[in-house]
């Protein structure tokens, strides 16, 4: 075919006419053009705040987008620049982001660069001690902005809108009308006047604006007064600290926070690398290893009882209905009804289970409390909690089992067993000697699959008991039937945050899966096969 | 006796291993069907049980009514529809996001050679073996990241809940479509291109209608993936009013069993439909679809 011979191939390409190939060309440099400023000002913040990695990311999506479109020959990877610039930001760079927050400090009041974390210090506003106090009326427009008239202690009047300065107006200036006998305008132009009962409604809103512009902020401190607040952090670039205007101390980068000689550190802080400390605390850190041990041989058990008695559910399953003499209308419907958990969206199949398990007010266990007098404890105690997450997972994905073992029993030639009746054999030892095996050829590599997809199955152990019981007396929140990917999670987003530690975990999940992947490599032929048939 | 006894006898052996045999097998699938049916009549019952408290709940309800749900609709700290909403929307617009660019991607693997496609063929599979939730805290910071300057694509946002489910089902979703994409003959390209087509009308006129059914069982399969969505969703969505019904649901039943039990059950009923819709309505077309995917990876 043509494609032993790319010349000949390469002339029946089709070509467009010159015409419309204009325009076409036309019509992508627009496109182009459009892509590329919106990326230039994305890049210019990203660059600003000093987000390398997402720089170096957007850069090269978009230098990407346009060598392939400007340069013909490449035009087979237009068609897939939309899938691979949207797998590169969110799947690649993800991957490679994990690793590198493993070498970093990030958690929750370390996720600034450090001129995003020095952006929000120098945001922060003091009050000085000879500040001027005033009394406010605020004003609003139809559109929800804001505007303040002040009065001094000594009578002098202000108009303060968020964004511009401070104005000194009379009446009948700047859109300000009569002004009563408190002299306050009664009207001022595109603003209604609040009443004090108004104020009172809007004071959460009002009390977070900023009137004016800096250095003279107005800040609304509480319904009756306002004040000039000041800038209370000043950087200094060329010596790389941080002044506080309101005490003179000066606070200078340590460890990822502004720090002060006392010892003092400011928050937000910064994310900084710290090399390997991560991994040392993990290997070397009692409270943090054992924990992640426990965790390590439930996933793995976890994930093996799950394949193994869902498989064995589902092909006996599929075994009495492959060789049932029932009639055809039956067994499909049958088949229809078997499948149903595997078709209701599973968190709600997990929480359905949760229910009816729970302890004196479950169904299920009402009825053991009923015939044994016994409250099975589902989710205190660590072996029936991991007897009931396997339990649920069994529930949940033995239709797939069925499903896969009936399609792959369909294959298996009848003469076979006809050979082995002749041969006397009991249909105990056909199933070991003919089904089994040749099932799992063509079965197996799902079942490797089935496996390695548990180890990600965070819905089903959150769900249903957040990774609880908790063990005891450890660092990092941890529970007996928490799985890698949920113990992840419970330290990233529970607690303090500590993402970089979670991300640290994540690489030892990483590490397995690249084991596995490599002992597929080996011992079997799967992807050795994908790579001839691409 | 005559000659034909031994036959006879062999021929009520198997009326009996046939009797035998019916009676095994209906009993196994009864055993399954059992197991497999459980929680749905306690469901219903306690959906239509006024009562909506999990202890007290009966198999057959003292009284039957909608209460249930009509509370569920009502209730403005936990909006019920507005989460079906969300969960359709987010669903729907991914799938048919995914199956678009996946196809554009899979056409070019599957009727462009050029250097380096057998590689990176590869690697996009290969990528699979590491899904990209396992980089949650990435994502979770990136998005965060991401909504800094472009507000509509960040946390607490559909739009960057999207952009993350469609950078995780590029990979095996255009791996899978090329396989199919291969099935179509090449020789229908080339008679289109000597009628002076463009690739671009190949693929939208020829291999696009010939493989719709493809297209629409990856686009379901999709839309049943996102709904079904438990961790992403969690990790990016805080607001009320804008989560998906994985993670409102949570939150409604959440150390609540006792009290919501009755409107929990009547909000799963209906958050299941549109599934059992979708998927009894296209059986045939997602088991094959299923298994043939399974196997290709």
């Amino acid at each position: 075919m043509s494609r032993e011979n790319p010349n000949v191939k390469g002339s029946q390409e089709p070509l467009t006419s010159p015409g419309l190939s204009v325009g076409i060309y036309l019509l992508r440099l627009l496109g182009l053009a459009i892509l590329d400023s919106f990326a230039l000002w994305f890049l210019y913040h990203l660059y600003q705040d000093q987000v390398w990695f997402m720089f170096v990311v957007i850069l090269v999506i978009t230098m990407g987008i346009n060598l392939v479109f400007l340069i013909e020959r490449l035009h087979p990877f237009r068609w897939m620049s939309a899938g691979l610039s949207l797998m590169i930001l969110l799947v690649i760079y993800p991957l490679g982001f994990t690793i590198y927050n493993a070498f970093t400090n990030y958690n929750q009041t370390h996720l600034l660069s450090k001129p995003q974390a020095v952006g929000a210090l120098e945001n922060e506003k003091y009050l000085p001690g000879d500040a001027p106090v005033y009394s406010w009326t605020a004003f609003r427009s139809t559109e929800g902005s804001f505007a303040l008239w002040l009065i001094s202690p000594d009578g002098e009047t202000f108009l303060t809108i968020p964004g511009e300065p401070l104005q000194q107006p009379r009446s009948g200036e700047a859109g300000v009308g009569m002004l009563d006998d408190k002299g306050i305008p009664t009207t001022l132009n595109g603003y209604i006047r609040l009443s004090r009962a108004d104020s009172v409604k809007y004071l959460t809103e009002l009390t977070n604006l900023q009137f004016g512009i800096e250095p003279e902020v107005i800040v609304v401190m509480s319904i009756s007064k306002a004040a000039r607040y000041e800038q209370k952090y000043t950087y200094n670039p060329e010596l790389d600290q941080l002044l506080d205007n309101e005490t003179g101390v000066i606070y200078r980068p340590v460890d990822g926070n502004f720090t002060s000689p006392s010892g003092e550190q400011l928050t937000p802080g910064f994310h900084i690398t710290v090399g390997w400390r991560n991994f040392s605390k993990l290997f070397r850190s009692p409270a943090l290893r054992g924990p992640l041990l426990i965790v390590f041989v439930w996933t793995l058990t976890f994930s093996l009882l799950s394949v193994l008695f869902s498989f064995s559910f589902g092909l006996i399953l599929a075994l009495s209905l492959h060789r049932s003499l029932l009639p055809n209308w039956t067994k499909k419907s049958i088949r229809s009804v078997l499948l149903l958990p595997f078709i209701i969206p599973f968190f709600l199949s997990v929480l359905i289970w949760r229910g009816m398990l729970n302890p004196n007010i479950g169904i299920v266990d009402r009825f053991t409390e009923y015939l044994f007098h016994w409250s099975i404890p589902w989710f205190t105690d660590p072996f029936w909690a991991k007897t009931g997450i396997i339990l649920i997972n069994v529930w949940l994905s033995y239709p797939y089992m069925m499903m896969i073992s009936m399609g792959a029993l369909q294959s298996i030639p009848e003469d076979l067993y006809e050979v082995a009746e002749l041969d006397g054999a009991t249909s105990w030892q056909q199933f070991w000697g003919i089904t089994l095996p040749l099932l799992l050829i063509s079965v197996g590599p799902l079942l490797v699959f089935s496996f390695a997809g548990s180890f990600n199955n965070f819905g089903l152990i959150y769900l249903y008991n957040y990774g609880g019981p908790p063990i005891p007396n450890t660092i990092t929140p941890a529970g007996y039937t928490d799985i890698l990917i949920s113990y992840v999670y419970n330290t990233a987003f529970t607690g303090n945050g500590n993402y970089s530690y979670a991300s640290t975990v994540t690489i030892v999940i990483f590490l397995i899966l690249t084991i596995f992947t490599l002992l597929q490599f080996k011992y079997t032929r799967i992807w050795e096969e994908v790579y001839k048939n691409v | 006796m005559s000659k034909s006894d031994p036959k006879q006898k062999r021929s009520s052996s198997i009326t009996r291993q046939k009797r035998l045999n019916v009676l095994v097998s209906s009993l196994v699938a009864l055993l399954g069907m059992g197991f497999a049916l459980f929680p749905f009549p306690w469901i219903i019952s306690a959906a239509l049980d006024p009562l909506n408290v999990l202890s007290m709940q009966t198999f057959l309800p003292k009284r039957i009514a909608l209460d249930n749900f009509i509370s569920l609709f009502t209730d403005p700290t936990r909006p019920y529809l507005q989460w079906l909403f969300n969960s359709l929307k987010i669903s729907s617009v991914t799938a048919i996001l995914v199956v678009f660019i996946t196809s554009l991607g899979a056409y070019a693997f599957s009727r462009f050679r050029f250097p380096g496609r057998r590689g990176l063929m590869f690697s996009l599979l290969l990528v699979q073996v590491y899904p990209n939730i396992l980089a949650m805290i990435a994502l979770f910071i990136i998005v965060w990241q991401i909504g800094r300057y472009i507000p509509g694509l960040g946390l607490d946002t559909h739009g960057g809940l999207i952009m993350v489910y469609l950078g995780g089902a590029m990979g095996g979703n255009i791996w899978l479509m090329k396989g199919f994409f291969d099935t179509v003959p090449k020789e229908l390209d080339e008679s289109a291109w000597i009628d002076g087509a463009s690739h671009w009308q190949v693929y939208i006129h020829i291999i696009l209608p010939l493989i719709r059914p493809i297209l629409t069982v990856i686009g379901i399969l999709t839309f049943i993936g996102v709904y079904g969505d438990y961790l992403i969703a969690r990790i990016l969505l805080t607001s009320a009013d804008k989560l998906t019904l994985a993670v409102g649901m949570q939150g409604l039943i959440n150390l609540n069993y006792n009290v919501v039990w009755g409107q929990f059950s009547a909000g799963a009923i209906l958050g299941a439909l549109p599934i059992l819709i979708i998927f009894y309505s296209t059986q045939k077309l997602i088991v094959s679809g299923l298994t043939q995917g399974a196997v290709k990876g």
